[in-house]
């Protein structure tokens, strides 16, 4: 039995191994899918600002009311500003494609999948990483996408950081941003803000998390319930083997 | 075979196909050792992993668009809007990676016992083909998601038939269909995928399972049970499968599926191992991801292939290394299949056989900088040196084994 436990706790040592978090220095983020006043904000924040140019093609507006307990008429109300759109439709913006060339020279990226493919980490410190540049078009840099070639959305809410410089090499480089004093929320609840919004990203990467891990609770218990009728059946019919 | 005519229904379907008999041939009468352990699970939990493929599969298919426009898109209409969908596509990619454990496990079994000596070759070499599809099986269904890393590990490993000299150019393009991997080749992958090397599975599986019941399982003591029988012509130290062990590996199943279900509902991606990262971003030819890694059930052998400084090398090794798992049972000279039995040399090379496998599986999905190289060169050194070691050691009779008991023990 020793033995056993011995091999089984290697075997998961390639798999702690590899599973160690990958490089780049974000923010950490709490995402709870549970938290559906979180993620009904985030829902709001990020039809209010991110949908003019972004979109979610993969989601549907409707699925956000099941998920987070809203009627269509709520999802209408709050989320949908396309007229043509209705609740059952996918989140597209109203942005075209070819104004999205003119003005920021590449289509905006598809949200959807994002905060699965970046980790929710990215999001929030990018939401949190705008600070002032002059040299850039819109006046704003990022420190996770550096040349950003989008506004600071939130600028009104947040302020605009000013950066924090340190010499690495010789050379000044930026490695944060102060806290920024001059937008409409103080710097608590600009994070709790992107919070929600990045909880929201995280949610609409993979809608169905609340529902697996709470299924998930459900099938393990049956589960072990199984395995003690397996085992002492097990027993029972062993009991003549010597 | 002591078999009793039975009338009704049984009866009459006796009388025109053979149910009872293989019934009886299969589970009921088919005597297996009373002393498995531990890792006599994997075999029957194999076979469950391939029920889960095939039927979660067959549903997956069912909503799943193989075409180079759609096929993204439509998996995420599978874990968005199909019924279940997300949990029918989580309990494939999750079997994928489920299926691979267990085998790996199950062929370690086997060479701790040495399940493959005579006369269980062709058994063994049935097992082999078995890996063999399933790695073509994994390699394709890794694809149709149509995700950036999808497209590129193909494009990776396809590229690697390109490096055979002569045709390998021309060989590639006849694998894809395409001179870059397209639409083209999506959908003959996915021909592969759902129906060819599938049914090469499951007819690879009843040869396997058809050639362990005409020798009889092997056991950790390495003891042939055939030996000794008792008055009744039966094993002494054998009991029917059916229904000892169909009890005691519907326990191991009990104990699979708690695991199992904690990946599926809790960590489906498993850290970036099972659902890589990169393949939430659709197929995109034009743009490379930064770092190309397999999934990690290829890693070992795509370690093995970036150790060697030349491509074609690289590959003849990586091919190297399956192939010479056929000839282990010529390898190993041994009498004594045990490793109870055996040598300490024997037990000490194939504890370093198993670290070097680990250790090659990590490096594998690492990025492959200086040290890494070095160290997949050592893993590789260890692969290839346990089968050159164990022939050596046993062709030249320089392994002192023990004395292996007559009958089984009950450890």
């Amino acid at each position: 039995m020793r033995k056993l436990l011995l091999t089984l706790a290697l075997a998961l040592i390639p798999g702690l191994l590899m599973a160690a978090p990958k490089g780049g220095n974000y923010m950490s983020v709490d995402v709870d899918p549970h938290d559906k006043q979180s993620l009904q904000r985030g829902a709001m924040l990020f039809a209010n600002y991110c949908m003019a140019c972004h979109e979610a093609s993969l989601m549907r507006y409707n699925r956000i009311g099941q998920d987070l307990g809203l009627d269509d008429a709520l999802v209408e109300q709050y989320l949908i500003f396309k007229p043509e759109q209705q609740a059952h439709d996918v989140m597209t913006n109203v942005m075209t494609e070819a104004d999205a060339e003119q003005w920021f020279g590449a289509p905006a990226p598809d949200l959807t999948l994002y905060a699965r493919r970046h980790g929710p980490d990215r999001v929030y410190t990018f939401l949190n990483g705008f600070y002032r540049d002059d040299d850039q078009p819109f006046g704003v840099n990022n420190i996770v996408v550096s040349g950003v070639s989008m506004p600071h959305v939130l600028q009104d809410l947040q302020g605009l950081p000013e950066p924090r410089y340190e010499e690495r090499d010789g050379r000044m480089v930026v490695v944060g941003v102060e806290e920024a004093t001059n937008g409409r929320l103080s710097p608590e609840e600009y994070r709790a803000l992107t919070r929600d919004l990045t909880n929201f990203m995280d949610y609409m990467a993979e809608p169905v998390k609340a529902e697996r891990e709470r299924l998930g609770v459900r099938v393990l218990v049956f589960l072990f319930i199984f395995l003690i009728v397996t085992y002492l059946l097990k027993r029972e019919y062993w009991k003549d083997v010597h | 075979m002591n078999q009793t005519k039975s009338g009704g229904l049984m009866g009459w379907i006796d009388e025109r196909f053979p149910a009872t008999k293989m019934w009886n041939e299969h589970l009921a009468q088919y005597y297996a050792p009373k002393n498995f352990n531990f890792w006599y699970y994997f075999g029957s939990l194999a076979l469950l992993v391939l029920v889960i493929q095939i039927l979660s599969g067959i549903w997956l298919t069912m909503n799943y668009v193989p075409s180079g426009t759609e096929a993204f898109t439509s998996v995420e209409y599978i874990m968005r809007d199909v019924e279940w969908g997300w949990l029918i596509r989580y309990i494939h990619t999750t079997g994928a990676s489920a299926f691979f454990v267990v085998v790996y496990l199950h062929m370690f079994r086997a060479l701790m016992y040495g399940s493959y000596q005579k006369p269980r070759e062709l058994l063994w070499i049935f097992g082999c083909l078995i890996l063999v599809a399933l790695m073509a099986e994994a390699f394709m269904g890794y694809m149709l998601p149509w995700g950036q890393m999808s497209y590129w590990g193909a494009q990776v490993i396809i590229n690697l038939f390109a490096a055979v000299p002569v045709i390998g150019p021309e060989l590639a393009t006849w694998i894809r269909g395409d001179f870059i991997i397209s639409e083209i080749t999506l959908n003959r992958f996915f021909a592969l995928h759902v129906v060819g090397v599938p049914l090469a599975i499951i007819f690879l599986v009843v040869a396997h399972i058809l050639a362990l019941h005409e020798v009889g399982s092997n056991n950790p003591d390495g003891v042939e049970i055939k030996k000794n029988k008792d008055k009744n012509g039966n094993p002494s130290d054998g009991i029917p499968f059916h229904p000892y062990y169909t009890v005691k590996d519907l326990f191991g199943v009990a104990v699979f599926l708690i695991f199992f279900s904690i990946v599926v509902f809790f960590i489906p991606d498993f850290f970036g191992l099972f659902i890589e990262p990169p393949n939430f971003e659709p197929a995109n030819p034009l743009v490379t991801p930064d770092h190309i890694a397999p999934v990690w059930y290829f890693a070992p052998y795509y370690a093995i292939l970036r150790a060697i400084p030349d491509t074609f090398g690289g590959v003849v090794a990586m091919g190297a290394a399956i192939v010479i798992l056929f000839f282990l049972p010529w390898l190993d000279r041994g009498r004594v299949r045990s490793i109870r039995y055996r040598g300490l040399s024997f037990k000490i090379a194939l504890a370093v056989f198993a670290i070097g496998f680990v250790l090659l599986t990590y490096l594998g999905t690492q990025p492959a900088t200086g040290l890494n190289t070095l160290l997949s060169r050592v893993g590789t050194v260890i692969y290839f040196g346990y089968f050159i070691f164990l022939f050596v050691y046993t062709a030249f009779g320089l392994e002192q084994t023990k004395p292996v008991p007559e009958r089984v023990t009950m450890k």
